[in-house]
C-alpha cells in the first residue's frame, strides 16, 4: 500500500514541477497547490498504513492508526490555504497592474 | 518557574493582535508595537542572566513530557539572537515612525511587524522540528504581507517571485520532515538527536540531513540567493532593513542547530557541503556586489557574502569558529540594518539609486557620510568595531580545522566587501557637489537617530566583547555538546 501511495505522490509531484516551470502564474499556483497536495500524503504515508481504528478513544479496540502525521497534516493544510489564497490575490493584483499573467513580461526593467 | 521563556513570543503576538483592533489610532499603535519590542529585548535580557546562573532554560508546553509535548528551550545562542532581533526592530520601528507614510500605517504595518518578530523569536526558541516550520511560516507570511503592502508594481513582481520560492522551501522543508519522521520516529530536537546517535547515523539520515541543508540554504541565501537581491530592493526602506537583518539570519541559525545537534555525526560529508556551499557563496555574493551600481543591490549581495562567512566558521565547526560565526551573526544583524537604513537615506535623499549618478553628499549630510563610513569599516572588520572579533576568530577556527582555501576565501571576501563598498562611499559622498544648498533636500533628525543608534550599536559591540564574552562561550559550549542540550531537555522533574 505504501508503495502505491508513494508513486502517486511521486506522479504529484512530477506534474507540479512541470507546472511551476511553466511560463503562466495561474498554472504556477496550480502547481503549488498540487505539490502541497503531494507532501500531506507523503507525511501521511510515512507514519505508516497498517491497518487500525481511528485515531478516536473508544472502548474494545486495541490498535489505532499514528495519530501525530494526522495532526501535522492539519496544521500543513492550513498553513498553504493560507499562502495559497493570498498568493491567488497577490497573482490578481499584480494582474490588474501590470495586464500580463506571463512571467516573461514580469521581467525586472530598470525604468521603474 | 521558566514560563516566562514563552514571553519572546507571546508578546508580539498579543500586540499584532491588538494593533490590529486599533487601526484609526496610529499614534497608539506606535507607542504600544515599541513597548512591545523594547520589553522583548528586556525579558531576553533577564532571561539570558538566568542561563548563565542555572543552565540552560526548557519549558514544556501543557506540562507534557518532553518527547511527547511540544517545548521551547533557551540556551544562550537563541536568547542572544532574539536580543538582537529586538534591538534591530526596535530601531526599524523608529525609522518606520518618521518614513513609512500613512499609506503603510493605517494598512496593519506595525501589526505584521509584531507577527514577523514572533515568528522570527519563535524559530530561535522551538525545541521541536515541525514547531520550528510553523514559526518559520508565521515569519514568512508576515514577511510577504510587508513585502507587498503598498502594492507598487515592482513591489508586486518581486513579492510574487518571492513568495513561490518561499512556497516550494516550505515544501521542501515538509518532505524532510515526513521522511526523518518516518525513519526516527519523532521530532523533538533533543530525542532526535539522541536516536540518530543510536542508529549511527546511517546513509538515509545524511540524505534527510542534505535535504535539510537545500531547505535552510533557501532560507538564508546560501548558494541559492538568486531570489535576494530583488526581493530585498522593492520593499521600503525600515522593512527591507528588517528583513536583511532578520530573515536570513534565521535559515543561518536553522542550520547551526540541525548540524551541530542533530547531523554531526558524518561531518566529512555534511560539513565538508557546508563548506563547499559557503565558499561558492562567497564567490557568488562578492562578483554580484562589485558588478552592481545600484546601492541597494550592492548592500543585498553584502547580506549573501555574509552568510557564506558564517556558514565558513559552521563548517570548520571547532570551538573557536563557532564562537567567530556567533559574534559575527549578532554583529552581521546590527551592521547590516544599518547599511539598509544608509542606503534607503541615500535613494530617499537624492531620488537615485545609482551610485555613479550621486556626488559629493559628504558636503550635504556630513554625518551621513560618516555614519556609511563606520558601517563599511566595521563589516570590513577593521578593529575598534564589532566585524573584527568574528572575522579573527573564525579566521583562527579554519587554520585549526586545516581548510585553508576557506580561510583564503573568507578574507579576501572582507577586502571584496570592503572594495564594493568603498566604491559607494568615494563616488557618492566625495568629488563635486552636485545638490547645491538651496536645492538640497534637509535631512530630517528622525532619519539619522536610527543610524546613530546602530553604528553606537556596533562600536559598543566592538568594544565590549569582553561582556558578550561568556554567553557567546556558553552558546558555543552547547553547539559543540549535543549533550548538554539533551539532558537539559530531558532533565526529571
Amino acid at each position: 500500500m505504501e508503495t502505491l501511495i508513494i508513486i502517486l505522490a511521486g506522479v504529484l509531484v512530477a506534474v507540479a514541477t512541470y507546472l511551476i516551470l511553466s511560463k503562466h502564474i495561474l498554472r504556477i499556483i496550480l502547481g503549488t497547490a498540487i505539490l502541497s497536495h503531494a507532501v500531506h500524503l507523503l507525511l501521511m504515508t510515512m507514519g505508516g498504513l497498517k491497518r487500525g481504528s481511528t485515531p478516536i478513544l473508544a472502548e474494545n479496540k486495541v490498535a489505532y492508526t499514528d495519530a501525530l502525521p494526522q495532526a501535522l497534516i492539519l496544521t500543513a493544510i492550513v498553513i498553504s490555504f493560507a499562502v495559497t489564497a493570498f498568493i491567488l490575490v497577490l497573482a490578481y493584483r499584480l494582474y490588474r497592474k501590470t495586464g500580463s499573467d506571463n512571467l516573461d513580461a514580469l521581467r525586472g526593467m530598470d525604468d521603474e | 518557574m521558566n514560563n516566562v521563556l514563552v514571553f519572546p513570543m507571546v508578546l508580539p503576538v498579543l500586540t499584532g493582535i491588538l494593533l490590529i483592533f486599533l487601526r484609526p489610532y496610529i499614534r497608539l499603535q506606535r507607542w504600544l508595537s515599541m513597548l512591545s519590542v523594547l520589553g522583548t529585548g528586556a525579558m531576553s535580557i533577564i532571561l539570558l542572566q538566568r542561563v548563565q546562573a542555572s543552565g540552560i532554560l526548557t519549558i514544556d508546553i501543557g506540562g507534557w513530557q518532553p518527547p511527547f509535548g511540544i517545548l521551547f528551550v533557551g540556551d544562550s545562542f537563541a536568547l542572544l539572537l532574539v536580543l538582537t532581533a529586538s534591538i534591530v526592530t526596535a530601531v526599524c520601528l523608529l525609522y518606520a515612525f518618521s518614513t513609512i507614510g500613512p499609506a503603510h500605517e493605517q494598512m496593519h504595518v506595525y501589526a505584521f511587524i509584531q507577527f514577523l518578530l514572533a515568528g522570527v523569536n519563535g524559530s530561535f526558541l522551538t525545541g521541536d522540528l515541525f514547531n520550528l516550520f510553523v514559526c518559520f511560516e508565521v515569519m514568512l507570511l508576515a514577511s510577504y504581507i510587508l513585502a507587498s503592502l503598498g502594492g507598487k508594481r515592482k513591489q508586486l513582481r518581486e513579492s510574487l517571485k518571492y513568495v513561490i520560492i518561499n512556497i516550494l522551501s516550505s515544501w521542501i522543508f515538509l518532505v524532510a520532515i515526513a521522511y526523518l519522521y518516518g525513519a526516527v520516529g519523532t521530532l523533538n530536537m533533543a530525542h532526535l538527536s539522541e536516536r540518530i546517535a543510536e542508529s549511527g547515523q546511517t546513509p538515509l539520515l545524511t540524505t534527510i540531513s542534505m535535504l535539510f541543508l537545500i531547505v535552510f540554504s533557501l532560507k538564508a541565501g546560501l548558494v541559492l540567493y538568486f531570489w535576494l537581491p530583488g526581493t530585498y530592493s522593492a520593499p521600503p526602506t525600515a522593512i527591507a532593513a528588517l528583513f536583511g537583518a532578520l530573515l536570513t539570519k534565521v535559515g543561518v541559525y536553522a542550520m547551526f542547530r540541525v548540524f551541530t545537534l542533530l547531523f554531526y555525526h558524518e561531518p566529512s560529508i555534511t560539513h565538508t557541503w557546508i563548506g563547499i556551499m559557503a565558499a561558492i557563496t562567497l564567490i557568488g555574493g562578492s562578483i554580484g556586489a562589485i558588478s552592481s551600481k545600484d546601492v541597494r543591490v550592492i548592500v543585498s549581495y553584502n547580506v549573501v557574502i555574509a552568510v557564506g562567512f558564517m556558514m565558513v566558521g559552521l563548517a570548520a565547526a571547532t570551538s573557536a569558529a563557532l564562537e567567530g560565526s556567533i559574534y559575527y551573526l549578532i554583529h552581521d544583524m546590527l551592521v547590516k540594518a544599518l547599511l539598509f537604513l544608509l542606503a534607503g537615506t541615500m535613494i530617499a535623499l537624492t531620488g537615485k539609486s545609482k551610485f555613479n549618478e550621486m556626488s559629493g553628499l559628504i558636503r550635504n549630510y556630513p554625518l551621513l557620510g560618516w555614519l556609511f563610513f563606520i558601517g563599511m569599516l566595521s563589516l570590513a572588520g577593521i578593529p575598534p568595531f564589532s566585524g573584527f572579533i568574528g572575522k579573527v576568530l573564525i579566521g583562527k577556527g579554519t587554520i585549526e580545522a586545516g581548510t585553508y582555501i576557506l580561510l583564503a576565501l573568507a578574507f579576501v571576501s572582507s577586502i571584496l566587501v570592503l572594495y564594493s563598498l568603498l566604491r559607494v562611499f568615494r563616488n557618492a559622498f566625495w568629488g563635486e557637489t552636485v545638490i547645491s544648498l538651496e536645492e538640497e533636500k534637509p535631512l530630517k533628525k528622525s532619519w539619522l537617530v536610527p543610524s546613530v543608534l546602530l553604528a553606537i550599536g556596533t562600536i559598543v559591540l566592538g568594544l565590549g566583547v569582553e561582556v558578550l564574552a561568556p554567553y557567546v562561550q556558553d552558546a558555543a559550549n552547547v553547539l559543540l555538546q549535543p549533550k548538554l542540550y539533551i539532558d537539559a531537555v530531558f532533565q526529571s522533574k
